[in-house]
Formats: C-alpha cells, structure tokens, sequence
C-alpha cells in the first residue's frame, strides 16, 4: 500500500466566494496549525539528517563516505535497484499490457495479487525467502546438497527486494493503458503495423509519464528498502550489507558522523525523487 | 457454460504471451514464496499456533502495535484533513513545494527516518530534551512509537482526502450558505459526510502500514520486550533464534489482519461507488 496515489489523481482550484470560505482569521489559523505540524513531522527530521552529518565538518563527512564498507554498501545498493527496477519495469509494460488491452474473467483477482506486496509487513517479505531458501526452509535440503548459498548472500537482497517494489510500475500503468483504450493501437496494427512496432510508436509514447513516475518510485524504494532486506542480508560486513543497513550498523555502534553521513545521501535520493515526481506530474497534467 | 476466456477476435496481439509471462513472474515472486507461509503454518498444530501466540510477551507486542497504530493513524486522520484542506482551499506561499513534501515519508527510507527521529527525541535532542524538561519520555517510549508510526502514515490521509475535497462541487457550500448554515455546520453537516469514505480509507491505508512498520521504529523504540516491543520486531527475533515455527504463527496472524483491513478498505469503496451511481 506503499503510494496510494497514482497520476490519475490531479487536483484542482475551485473558485470561492465569500460564503463558502471562511473568515481570514480562520483561515490563518489553520494554515498556521497545518504548516506547524509539517514543520515538526516533516521539516525537522529532514533538516536534522543532514545537520547531523554535516556536524563535525566536511573532512568527516567526506572521510565517512570514504569508508571501504561503506562504499561497498553503496556499490551493493545500485546493483541491487539496477537489477530490481528493470525487471520489474518490463513486468510492470507485461501485465499492463495483458491487463488493459484485453479482457477476460479473474481480472480483478489478478490485479487484486500484483498489488499483494503492499499489503505484507516489510519484515514478512524477508521472511518469505528465508522459509523458502533457509537451511531449514522447503527448498533448503535441496541447496544444501547441491552446495547453492541464496540466503545471506546479495541474490537474497536482490529477490526480497524485487518482492517489495513489485507492484509499483503495473500499477502506475494498468489504470492508465485503460483509461487509454485501445483504439489507437487497433487503428494502427489495421493499418500494417506489427505488434512490437504498435508498442514502441503508440503505445509507449502514450504511457512514457506514468512509466516514468513508476519507475522513480520502484527506485526509491528499492534503494531505501530495509526490513525486507535486513531479515535475508545476514548483515555481513563488505558483502551483504546494503545502505540502510549500513546505516544500522554504524549508528548502533555510536558512529553517528558516518551513519548520518550515508543517511543524507538516501535523503539526497528521496528529495530527488520528490522533485522528479513533481516534474513528472507536471509535464503529464500539460500534455 | 461460457469457455474461461470469452472468444472474440482479437485485433492486438500477444495477449497469451503477455498474460502468460505476468502469471508466471507473478507466481515466482510473489505466489509461490508467499505460500511458503501457509505451508509451514499447516505444518504447525493448533496446540503450537496457540502457544506462541498466547504467550505474554507476544500479546503484549501485538497489544503495543495494534494501540500505537491505532492512535498514529488517528492523529494522522485529524491533521491529514487538516493538511488537505489547507493545500486544497487556501492559498499560501511555498504551497507548491510544501505538497510536494508531504510524500517525503513514501520516499525517505525508514532507516533514515528512524535514525533521525531518534536523535531529534532521544534525550540529549532537542526535542527530547524538550520534553524531557517536563518529565515526558519520548524516545525509547511507547511515546516514540506512536511518533514514528505518524510519520510514515502522514501522506495516506492526505493523499487520500485531497483528490476528493478538490472535486466537491462548490454549489453544495452555496446551497448551504442560502439556506442560512454557518460554515462549521456546513463543514460538519456536508461537507464531512462526503468526505467519511476517503477518511475512513486513508486511516485504514495508515493503520495497515504502521501496523507493518518495522525500519523507523527499531531505532526509537528502544525495543525491551514488554514494554516497547512491536510485533515485526518479534518475528524478526525470533528468526534471529532461527525459531521459524514462532515467526510464522506471528507473521500469519499479521497477515490475516491486513487482509482484513485490505477487505474494509474495498468494503469502503464498494459501498461508495453504489451510493454515487445506483444502478
């Protein structure tokens, strides 16, 4: 249940006269209410990330990043987003196709389990793997005999994390291909197109905004995700350790210049994901 | 009998290949580990599903979550409308970007809002200290939990109400104004009854997910059993002890708890969509 909201939801000024608006008092007295308690949930724990960083100078803070463990971290953290997001990108096109421009019975049951990974407790969905591909796990005899290590290794962290950001690309695109119809499509594969070329002339240019916003949030949360991650890693250190994880570790080892240090980097990531999400739906509600 | 899949020409192509693949890569990465859970769940007796659950430290963890998702999603149904209202009615410098922010929770990994939330309410930060100074624990609280678990869920309400307050038809304010209500009875009296649906989804959407929540509470919530331990928690140590058999008799309970706030929410949304357009 990760983003409730897609594209498809825009809003819209609604003009107001004086009887159905309230007085300025009122009114700023909300605002102000309203902008309080955004300051203190949002703004503030924002700030203090990379105030606390940034505490002890740029040196520590560079040398924070310089660290070999953490730099494998972060090596692990873009493998994994650059395998989880692809794939689950031409998934999302897959059954938006499937979903949108053809009809036929368990639809809805099907759409009802591509959205099933946002309904599981982040913690369940490591777990999953580990009563999968753990020792005492069902398949877990089987890899023992053929010497095959998934958990604790960075394949687990690439599986949970493709569990997790599942849903994020076909649910973004499935409401949008069938709001779109299929119309265009028809009209050109009765003019001679083929089906590949349909896709890339017609369709894909139709979609490229929603795809787009799918994407950057599968990629946040591939790049963020920790309870999921944290069950299969086995938390080994220069292996199997991704970002927030080794944000974890160093700052429960008091080492908070670093853990804050590799914290405002994902801030970094979640602020450009926030202004790219902007831009996208701004380009989107123009064309 | 109508055969599984209506036969009709079809103009577009790759209907068997795509609904094929998504099935199959459906059924790999979700269906199938997914399952796992209900097969060692089977192999548990009724005797054992009842023993770790029944036991006092794991009521109380569920007990902890289930309050403290309860009150978090309620302060976020109180301030989500009031957010909503603001950013669709009034005009306000920064409006734009401030919107923006408020998916910062969706984005922000929440190892990094732990960790921050942590130190800004743990005693030597500056809001903890605050607080601290009237005797008020925050951080390694239950206190701390409810904080934590606000701000994940901030966005749901928010998000859910916005749309919905946006597209109200201002004529029904007006209708109200003629017909000599004041705004607060308008607010209370119309408006709020079309909004009941979008509140109710948007604080179940944010129950369910701190319910689930498990990266930003780790950090604030100090984690002694008993006292401050949430469920995800639990299972998570019970795997640490490699005690499978207890993590899944949890894990199954949380589940079917979120199917069943899954079902409310459709339940919500059913009714709505049949009230709006009778058939």
């Amino acid at each position: 249940m990760g983003a409730a909201i897609g594209l498809l939801a825009k809003t819209k000024e609604v003009p107001r006269t004086r009887a159905t608006t309230e007085s300025w008092l009122v009114r700023l007295a909300l605002i102000a209410l309203a902008l309080t308690f955004l300051f203190f949930f949002l703004l503030i724990p924002l700030v203090e990330v990379f105030q606390k960083a940034f505490e002890k100078g740029l040196g520590a803070y560079w040398q924070a990043i310089q660290d070999p463990e953490t730099r494998s971290a972060i090596r692990l953290t873009l493998i994994t987003a650059g395998i989880a997001v692809p794939l689950n990108l031409f998934f999302g096109l897959v059954s938006a196709w499937a979903i949108a421009k053809f009809e036929f019975r368990g639809k809805n049951l099907l759409i009802t389990l591509i959205d099933l990974p946002f309904s599981v407790s982040p913690v369940i969905s490591g777990m999953i793997y580990v009563l999968l591909f753990g020792t005492q796990g069902l398949l877990g005899p089987f890899l023992v005999e053929h010497d095959i290590k998934i958990i604790f290794t960075p394949v687990a962290i690439v599986l949970a994390t493709i569990f997790v950001t599942f849903p994020f690309v076909s649910r973004e695109l499935i409401p949008l291909m069938q709001a779109q119809g299929r119309e265009e499509e028809e009209a050109a594969m009765t003019m001679g197109a083929g089906g590949l070329r349909t896709f890339f002339k017609i369709t894909l240019p139709n979609i490229k905004w929603g795809l787009l916003y799918g994407v950057i949030l599968c990629n946040a949360r591939a790049m963020g995700e920790f309870g999921a991650v944290s069950v299969v890693s086995g938390h080994i250190r220069g292996l199997t350790n991704t970002m927030p994880l080794q944000i974890e570790i160093l700052y429960n080892e008091y080492q908070f210049v670093p853990a804050f240090a590799v914290a405002s980097l994902l801030a970094l990531l979640a602020l450009f994901t926030l202004a790219a999400k902007g831009i996208v739906e701004w380009r989107s509600n123009k064309s | 009998m109508a055969p599984f899949f209506r036969r009709r020409h079809r103009v577009l192509p790759g209907f068997g290949l795509t609904l094929g693949f998504t099935v199959f890569y459906l059924s790999v990465i979700v269906l199938i580990p997914l399952s796992t859970l209900f097969i060692k769940t089977a192999s548990l007796s009724w005797g054992e599903f009842w023993n770790v659950i029944g036991s006092a430290r794991v009521l109380a963890a569920f007990k902890l979550s289930f309050l403290a998702s309860l009150v978090a999603a309620s302060i976020n149904t109180v301030f989500g409308l009031l957010v909503a209202w603001v950013l669709v009615r009034y005009n306000f410098p920064f409006k734009r970007i401030i919107d923006g922010l408020v998916d910062l929770p969706f984005a922000l990994p929440t190892a990094v809002a732990g960790i921050a939330l942590t130190s800004l309410y743990s005693g030597n930060g500056w809001l903890g200290s605050f607080f601290e100074s009237y005797g008020i624990k925050t951080a390694y609280s239950p206190l701390g939990i409810v904080i934590a678990l606000t701000f994940i869920g901030l966005p749901f309400v928010v998000r859910t109400v916005q749309p919905i307050l946006a597209d109200l038809p201002a004529e029904n304010e007006e209708a109200a104004a003629c017909l000599g209500a004041g705004r607060l009875k308008t607010f209370w009296k119309v408006l709020l009854p079309e909004l009941k649906p979008a509140l109710w989804t948007g604080f179940a959407l944010a129950f369910a997910r701190a319910l689930g929540e498990y990266g930003s509470v780790v950090f604030i919530s100090g984690n002694m059993p008993m006292k401050t331990e949430i469920t995800p928690l639990l299972i998570m140590t019970k795997l640490d002890q490699f005690d499978y058999a207890g993590a899944t008799a949890i894990a199954v309970l949380m589940l079917v708890v979120s199917f069943l706030i899954l079902l409310f929410i459709n339940l919500i949304n059913w009714r709505t969509h049949r009230i709006l357009a009778p058939r």
